[in-house]
């Protein structure tokens, strides 16, 4: 099977508003597939529905080759889900939780008691195995919410915004271990706001926006999508006015980070004409000039912005 | 299709243990369970001496298995929807039938157990079981018929515990009142029997009564017939309305 989610023109609206609306794409196997956009975009509304929560207005949703509408109980066999608001049950332990989820997947319990072991040895919690989960940092259940997602060794992961609000160290072990699974083999489909996260992990990125796709493609296509913007970095050796220096006509955006100015313009050529002549009217010698790619997140805004 | 149906039982006991060990198992929700009909109770006994300890206790039997059974199983969807865990539910490769079932056997198992205390308290103070099999058969069968009832009353799509509560207060407490708890059946008026009919309390309370020697009012075989009536249409219910109220949870 070459694709193990294939969404056709999916739609679903709440009373007169559209969250989800026509909605294509596919997702090869093995791959991390990014799913980005604003607040409110329709991103969870289209988790849901792939993961059997919600029913679609119209439209089908194939996950693993099943019609996720009509055979949902044998596609979730296969799935690990980590939905947005989603909490352990905090009176029960990480192992009670784990086992847990293991019985409501149908694990064989020698099986689910090894998986479980391992589980909570990768994602640093076997120390606390036996703790109620109502102590646990967000981290820490995060972490747990992730292994539960784990326990059936399920060939498709779900995860909507897995690393939200997180600490460095949870953000950090949450990544290697998604990684590591690329590496197994399993397909995921991360729903996230964190754009450098998606630039890192995923091999293509859908963004939506007003419940339609925007774009579908790989971080650098998406990157060259947007190229007309150009942007150059410079840095001046000696103090610069930033008024000034906004008055060359070709600057359509300027900002300052540390001692580097970045400018956006329209045309890359003669932007550095204009920058080159204002060093030596100013008599001020430049002493770095770097071309740089729009980053994901200028991708993101303008696509966001167009559509 | 067999192995199917008998997975899907599993899953519903994995839903049943978590019940117990997250729901029931607490002092409070134990404790309230037996104090509410006691309550109740001895609030009838002080005001109505001239029943007997049998017709008493039955009462007290009926009281307990409506109050226990559907003391917790109104809120747990309400409770898990709260605390972010119903999503995650829902995801799992269980049907609604699974999920709505291990709910019911949590909630039957709480019933029946705690019903046993008034069973017991009536033992110690002299009632003499008769007819003990259709006693524990009765008990099976009605646990089942209000945790059903306690499903049915989760349906209404709030995320507020206490919303749920209220509308369960709503029902219970007046089921108590038209069963023929506090006046035999024989002594209501035409329009009090006919909507004691209307109560699955009633048919419970009335084979309590036979159980322990006082005689039925209606034949045992259409008591336990119609309290199976009752649970189905519970459930079926149930399951009918949580399947268009769930998504509107989340």
């Amino acid at each position: 099977m070459k694709n193990v989610v294939e969404v056709q023109n999916l739609t679903k609206g709440y009373k007169e508003i559209k969250a989800v609306d026509g909605v294509n794409f596919k997702v090869k196997k093995g791959e991390i597939f990014g799913f980005l956009g604003p607040n409110g975009a329709g991103k969870t509304t289209t988790v849901r529905m792939l993961t059997g929560i919600i029913k679609p207005d119209s439209g089908k949703a194939y996950i693993l080759g099943y019609n996720i509408q009509k055979e949902p109980l044998k596609a979730k066999e296969h799935l690990g889900v980590v939905p947005e608001t989603s909490n352990a049950y905090v009176d029960l332990s990480a192992w009670q939780n784990l086992i847990l989820t293991a019985d409501l997947y149908g694990v064989h319990k020698k099986d689910a008691e090894k998986r479980a072991d391992d589980l909570l040895k990768e994602f640093d919690l076997y120390e606390r195995r036996n703790d109620k989960v109502k102590g646990f940092s967000k981290g820490m259940k995060q972490r747990l919410i992730l292994a539960m997602a784990l326990i059936n060794d399920p060939q498709l992961l779900f995860l909507d915004e897995p690393t939200s609000g997180l600490d460095v160290q949870s953000s950090i072990l949450i990544r290697q271990m998604l990684l590591q699974l690329r590496e197994k083999g399993k397909t995921i489909l991360l729903t996230t706001h964190n754009l450098e996260e998606a630039n890192k992990l995923c091999e293509r990125i859908a963004i939506i926006n007003k419940g339609k796709i925007a774009a579908i493609d790989t971080p650098e296509n998406l990157k060259k999508m947007i190229k007309k913007l150009n942007t150059i970095e410079v840095t001046f050796d000696g103090p610069i006015n930033v008024q000034d220096l906004s008055d060359i006509p070709e600057i359509q955006d300027i900002r300052k980070t540390g001692d580097k100015f970045i400018l956006n313009t329209n045309n890359i050529n003669n932007l550095i004409s204009a920058v080159t002549g204002y060093a030596k009217s100013k008599d001020v010698k430049i002493v770095a000039l770097n071309t740089l790619d729009p980053s994901l997140e200028e991708v993101f805004i303008e696509l966001t912005r167009r559509s | 299709m067999l192995n199917i149906y008998f997975s899907q039982l599993k899953r519903s006991l994995a839903i049943m243990k978590k019940d117990i060990l997250i729901y029931y198992l607490k002092g409070p929700v134990i404790i309230f369970g037996i104090l509410i009909p006691l309550f109740l109770f001895l609030a009838f006994l002080t005001g109505s001496k001239n029943l007997s300890t049998d017709f008493l206790i039955s009462g007290l039997i009926g009281m307990t298995m409506l109050f226990t059974a559907t003391s917790v199983s109104p809120v747990i969807t309400p409770w898990e929807s709260q605390m972010n865990t119903l999503e995650r539910l829902m995801t799992y490769p269980i049907s609604i039938y699974t999920l709505i079932l291990g709910d019911i056997l949590a909630s039957v198992l709480f019933g029946a157990l705690i019903t046993m205390v008034p069973v017991i308290i009536g033992l110690i103070i002299g009632v003499n079981i008769i007819h003990p099999i259709i006693l524990i058969v009765g008990i099976i069968l009605a646990s089942l018929c209000f945790s059903a009832l306690g499903l049915l009353m989760a349906t209404p799509p709030t995320n507020a515990p206490s919303n749920v509560m209220m509308i369960s207060s709503l029902i219970k407490f007046p089921l108590v009142f038209i069963s023929g708890i506090f006046i035999p059946l024989e002594s209501m008026p035409f329009w009090g029997k006919a909507i004691a009919s209307f109560s699955p309390l009633t048919y419970f309370t009335d084979l309590t009564r036979y159980s322990l020697g006082n005689g039925s009012y209606y034949p045992i075989l259409l008591d336990f017939t119609v309290i199976i009536l009752f649970t189905v249409i519970f459930f079926a219910l149930a399951v009918k309305i949580h399947k268009k109220t769930l998504p509107m949870r989340i």
